[in-house]
């Protein structure tokens, strides 16, 4: 039943408008702030209507510009599937339905493709649903990944007032200018984030470096010599990996308590590498495995010691595995949030994570809390977009945890 | 002439092989031991011992020191006045001693009777003191030149105080209250409960998800890479700034997301996501989800893109549908990747702690295992509680990882 053309294409002609629709009311709304609201009984009108004609009518030109043209000029009357408020400015009112009348016609005739009147087969039907759901999928998933980094990039530009007044608005003035990056400017000043941003860079590079120091020779050992022991200390690697980092922070709080290395800059860097020295370890020796040991050979027969070998053949065979290990080394020091929570007490030595806590306070408004959250993640996403191939490839070497 | 047989043993090449490998390891094996197996031991320790957040300050004599009279002429009479307590309400403090050099240019009078004077040194014996035991001595004096002329005063030279205390983590007394405390009640059965619903569902959550999305970009057309970047923000972001862009979306009076369900009229009041129950729950699950789909999704998307494309051809020839040829090729493939990363992600969900604490605090029925640890050893101030739960998790870890070596030795993929 459903596996018929004539069926087919309204069904899912109406769930795309749904999406569609949805989407754009949600999409206007966080851009203006004004009343936009999805009508799932238009909508389901408009789309059935639209993959009904397509189906049986054709996909010709004239048919998707009619689709266009009715879904303009009904959005615009205000019976388009998405309805407005009253307050709701001309300009945007036509706009958001310029924009669902164009992203509709565009997209549902490539999404009923294949799908004509009379019966389909099971490639012509999966396939239609299929496009349908990837059509979804998109929009699904750009939207949860976007919307909370919106509304914090959104929510630090703003004050405390106009904040209350109206949650959805997030447009923002643009004749502000300087003003805008207030809580920014403020967080610098007043709040020491300037000191915390070093602190945290400061802790990260060196992490990063005392980990390599530790974790290189060890993952060389453990790819490339033979002593017994080996299996069951590669894979005792693997099980320190799981231990919960709470269960280590109690006994460290009260050790660091006793010992006054509690607020120290060193207390931290002694304690990062080692939690991030077992990942490092377990990707190093994963790559090492995978060089060629004829070249190690070579040199040994050359006249080279082991740790010559390692240091002039080795490593400069695997920068690229450094790279992804350091970035990943990095980006774990880097958003650590439970030590440095738990250790630092003192203002002048926060780490940037330490730093956004001390903000959630009911006293200190939220746009320093999300500028604070712009400062620590701009950063980490920057290097991360730089490097993505790096970071990809660490990600999944590592089995990575989380 | 003799057989050649070939050597048995090690020999000493591989002997000095062994040697350097451990020479290698060493480094990291001392790191490791420090900061993991002590204190995993250590937690054992403290969670049999009667151990309070304030036991941690040792007890210890405070003494201060002052010098009245105000002198102001060589000849004036003044009075060094020593002032020492025993900082701990509920410990004792052994053998108290304390010795201090008196400053040139005051000569000491007379001295109390558990004093001695040797040149201007002072020393002073107490014996054992009471908890909370205040004890003031006063000592006077005759003020010369010499003493106006240095611009000293008594405090400058530091007192040394002795006196043995015994601490609770390193004594004798044992207690197996912490485990009855934690296992009592219902509130156990609900933490085990609430982390086994977090655990479970956020793990399948955000296998399927990534699962999703791994099949959306497992094709190539532009602008692939990009989205590949965009859909991996979740996870490489700090995790406390998307919590509080979390919090903030979701804030029930002035949250972003409840203004537009009411505007699209899916609710008439603002809802409390994280604070009611059963919704927080719920909702720390789906930030989970949130947070770690990227994960799966990038595992499952290298594996897709390692299946052979010939076999797809072959089924289309055959006549399989999209469907047919996910559920009965892509699935098969999919199974070792999708069944290591649930075990890898259920224990590290289990071991989750930062994400419910910054989006919940463990309040509104959201406390799992770990939030405990941390919610009995600072909230509630009880060390010895906090780490008998941590000892909890712990015996849980064990009986996963056994699971876990058995079946990734069987896998071996990852």
């Amino acid at each position: 039943m459903i596996r018929r053309g004539n069926v087919t294409g309204p069904v899912l002609g109406a769930l795309w408008m749904i999406v569609l629709s949805v989407t754009v009311a949600v999409a206007m709304s966080f851009a203006t702030g004004q009343a936009f609201r999805p009508s799932i009984a238009l909508s389901i009108v408009w789309g059935a209507i639209a993959g009904g004609a397509l189906v049986t009518v054709g996909r010709g030109r004239s048919v998707r510009l009619g689709i266009l043209a009715a879904l303009v000029i009904g959005g615009a009357l205000g019976f388009g599937p998405v309805l407005v408020g009253p307050e709701t400015s001309l300009a945007s009112r036509l706009f958001g339905s310029a924009m669902l009348a164009v992203s509709f016609a565009s997209s549902l005739p490539s999404i009923l493709e294949e799908v004509k009147p009379g019966i389909l087969n099971r490639h012509e039907f999966e396939g239609a649903v299929i496009r349908f759901l990837t059509g979804f999928g998109y929009i699904f998933f750009t939207a949860i990944v976007m919307i909370p980094f919106y509304v914090m990039v959104m929510t630090s530009l703003k004050n405390q007032s106009e904040l209350i007044q109206n949650p959805l608005d997030f447009s923002i003035d643009l004749s502000k200018g300087a003003e805008l990056f207030r809580s920014y400017d403020e967080l610098f000043t007043q709040f020491n984030f300037g000191t915390y941003l070093f602190n945290s860079f400061f802790i990260s590079v060196l992490t990063v470096f005392i980990t390599l120091a530790f974790a290189i020779p060890g993952a060389y050992a453990v790819a490339r010599l033979r002593f017994t022991g080996r299996a069951a200390f590669s894979r005792s690697i693997l099980l320190i990996y799981m231990v919960p980092m709470i269960v280590l922070a109690l006994p460290i709080y009260i050790a660091f308590s006793m010992t006054g290395l509690r607020n120290s800059f060193w207390g931290i860097v002694m304690i990062y590498p080692v939690t991030t020295i077992p990942v490092a370890l377990y990707m190093l020796q994963g790559y090492f495995r995978g060089l060629p040991s004829e070249v190690e050979e070579a040199g040994l027969m050359d006249g080279l010691s082991r740790l010559a070998v390692i240091w002039k053949i080795t490593l400069p065979l695997s920068l690229p595995a450094l790279a992804s290990v350091s970035l990943y080394v990095f980006m774990i020091a880097w958003n650590e949030f439970l030590l440095a929570f738990m250790l630092l007490d003192d203002p002048s030595k926060f780490t940037l994570t330490r730093g956004i806590a001390s903000l959630n306070s009911s006293e200190i408004p939220r746009q320093h809390l999300m500028a604070g959250s712009v400062v620590a993640t701009v950063p980490i996403m920057a290097l991360f977009l730089g490097l993505e191939k790096f970071m990809t490839k660490g990600l999944t070497a590592g089995s990575v945890k989380g | 002439m003799a057989d050649a047989v070939p050597p048995s043993g090690t020999g000493p090449l591989a002997k000095r092989e062994a040697r350097l490998a451990w020479g290698l390891l060493a480094p990291t094996i001392t790191a490791v031991a420090l900061v993991v197996i002590l204190p995993l031991l250590a937690i054992f320790w403290i969670s049999v011992k009667p151990v309070k957040l304030a036991d941690l300050r040792a007890p210890e004599v405070v003494l201060r020191e002052d010098l009245r009279g105000g002198p102001e002429v060589a000849g004036d009479e003044a009075t060094i006045r020593y002032r020492l307590r025993n900082s701990s309400q509920d410990q004792p403090i052994l053998a108290v001693s304390f010795s201090d050099v008196i400053p040139i240019g005051l000569v000491v009078q007379s001295v109390d009777e558990r004093c001695t004077l040797d040149g201007r040194n002072l020393t002073c014996a107490f014996g054992d003191w009471e908890p909370g035991y205040r004890e003031t001595l006063t000592f006077p004096v005759l003020v010369e030149q010499s003493y106006l002329d240095s611009g000293q005063s008594p405090q400058d030279s530091e007192a040394t105080i002795e006196g043995r205390s015994s601490n609770v983590l390193t004594n004798d007394s044992f207690t197996l209250e912490n485990f009855a405390r934690i296992f009592n009640g219902e509130e156990f059965f609900e933490v085990l409960w609430v982390t086994l619903f977090y655990t479970v569902f956020g793990t399948i959550g955000a296998l399927l998800v990534g699962l999703f999305a791994a099949l959306l970009l497992n094709k190539s057309f532009r602008g692939q890479g990009i989205l590949r970047g965009l859909y991996l923000f979740p996870y490489v972001a700090p995790v406390i700034a998307v919590a509080f862009a979390w919090l903030i979306l979701f804030d029930p009076f002035s949250g972003s997301a409840n203004a537009l369900l009411i505007q699209m009229g899916v609710t008439q009041q603002a809802i409390n996501f994280f604070g009611d129950r059963p919704l927080a729950l719920i909702m720390v699950t789906v930030f989970e989800i949130w947070r770690y789909f990227p994960l799966s999704f990038l595992f499952i998307l290298a594996r897709m893109q390692s299946i052979d494309t010939d076999m797809y051809e072959a089924a289309d020839m055959d006549g399989a549908s999209p469907f047919q040829q996910f559920w009965y090729l892509s699935v098969p493939q999919l199974l070792g990747i999708l069944s290591v990363l649930f075990l890898l992600r259920f224990i590290w969900t289990f071991n989750k702690f930062d994400d419910i604490f910054l989006l919940t605090g463990g309040n509104a029925g959201t406390r799992t295992l770990t939030v405990n640890v941390y919610e009995q050893a600072f909230a509630i101030s009880n060390i010895g509680a906090g780490a008998a739960v941590a000892v909890v998790i712990f015996g849980c870890l064990l009986v996963f990882s056994l699971f876990f070596l058995k079946f990734i030795s069987r896998e071996e993929g990852l």
